[in-house]
């Protein structure tokens, strides 16, 4: 049984409360970052760094924060942990930092980070409150990488920098610039919504 | 000329919800009535301006000065929070009537990444005050430009028969694809 509830405090951050496609959450850096994989995955893994560490220290200092000032004390903790992400990034992967530019820092706002803290890392033992902070952080980060294989097939005929189509493919520009990282994000949404329409009617007939 | 190519910038060519893609959670959440959208828009124009003017003296007076600036974003941080704060608290003492109209948004905006995205960019431009200030106060107006449009547009949509599974957030999506795009017409309004 606990083994079992583990196991659904980490998957509900892939499924049934999935940060980007149910919550809406953290939508600045879904849409801005998600050019091609490997941006989405940085962005992805930075956000999962944060969020880990930053429910780490909430779930060590949570006794001693003050109920009145604990969102500005959780603030500043999650922006020393992007400052730390930040300064690795810069000197261990300055391309990728400079694709990812000022939406690194924007990490210390993104509401997925704080969210979990308040609904779940106040409330939890220290155990299900890092479960959970994984599970969420992945889901993230798997989120960006399909928004960004989609957006970097379509807009560039690439996948990881490798052309898939050939010469005679000519990419939809779009799909790489700001009206395609909408689009995308909207049609995935609501294939979302349409899958989980069809699961709950076949869960209504079986009965 | 240099300052009003900033604020043309800022207001359309790069605007902020459009282009940039931040303040996406109030533009989706706020923007279901016009009224609202407005208020939202000015109170965020509003605090978008003073904090930009505030992160630019902290940012040039102290941080640089004393050779600190790896603690730009905590720093920036707790200037919004303890900025709105202080706004919220002015307002309700001097204009009962702005606070009514405001209320609600006002502590929403310390989460508005929008807000820190300013003080980031102003910093990372290296604008001198008078280019900071303008600029903070056109993503105001860009901002407010892009919600208000967006709410007059989801007021008509209310009405339309939209197919089920884009319902909700998947619709405002798309509509802000299209308005995307059209915005990027103004793209071709300054060179370089």
């Amino acid at each position: 049984m606990a083994t079992k509830s583990i196991l659904a405090e980490f998957t509900k951050g892939f499924g049934k409360d999935n940060p980007t496609f149910v919550q809406v959450l953290g939508m600045c850096p879904t849409l801005a970052v998600t050019t091609s994989v490997v941006n989405g995955l940085g962005m992805g893994l930075a956000t999962l760094f944060v969020l880990f560490f930053s429910v780490l220290i909430t779930v060590l200092i949570k006794r001693v924060v003050p109920d009145g000032v604990r969102i500005a004390v959780y603030t500043v903790v999650i922006a020393t942990f992007v400052t730390i992400a930040d300064l690795f990034m810069r000197a261990y992967a300055p391309p990728l930092s400079k694709a990812l530019g000022p939406y690194v820092p924007l990490i210390v706002v993104n509401c997925i980070i704080l969210g979990r803290i308040e609904a779940f890392a106040t409330k939890n033992p220290a155990g299900p409150a890092l479960v959970d902070a994984v599970g969420m952080g992945a889901g993230f980060t798997v989120s960006l990488i399909i928004l960004g294989a989609i957006r970097e097939i379509l807009g560039s005929g690439k996948l990881l920098g490798v052309s898939i189509f050939g010469s005679g493919f000519n990419p939809l520009l779009v799909m790489v610039l700001p009206p395609g990282a909408f689009l995308a994000l909207g049609i995935l949404m609501a294939i979302f919504n349409a899958l989980k329409d069809r699961n709950s009617l076949v869960v209504m007939e079986g009965r | 000329m240099n300052v009003l190519l900033i604020a043309i910038a800022a207001v359309v060519v790069n605007n902020f919800v459009l282009s940039y893609f931040v303040g996406i959670c109030p533009f989706i959440g706020v923007s279901k009535k016009i009224d609202a959208a407005l208020s939202m828009g000015i109170a965020v124009t509003f605090v978008m301006t003073l904090t930009s003017i505030v992160t630019w003296l902290i940012t040039d007076l102290i941080l640089v000065r004393l050779n600190m600036p790896y603690l730009e974003y905590v720093a920036y941080i707790v200037v919004i929070a303890a900025l709105v704060q202080l706004v919220e608290m002015f307002i309700r003492k001097t204009s009962p009537a702005l606070y009514k109209a405001l209320g609600i948004y006002l502590p929403l905006i310390t989460t508005n990444c929008a807000i820190l995205f300013v003080a980031l960019l102003q910093a990372m431009r290296n604008y001198n005050f008078i280019q900071a200030t303008v600029f903070g106060f056109a993503a105001g107006i860009g901002f407010t430009l892009a919600i208000v449009i967006m709410a007059g547009i989801r007021e008509q949509l209310e009405i339309a028969d939209v197919p089920r599974p884009f319902r909700g957030a998947a619709i405002t999506l798309i509509t802000a694809s299209i308005l995307a795009l059209a915005f990027m017409g103004f793209s071709g309004l300054i060179a370089a």
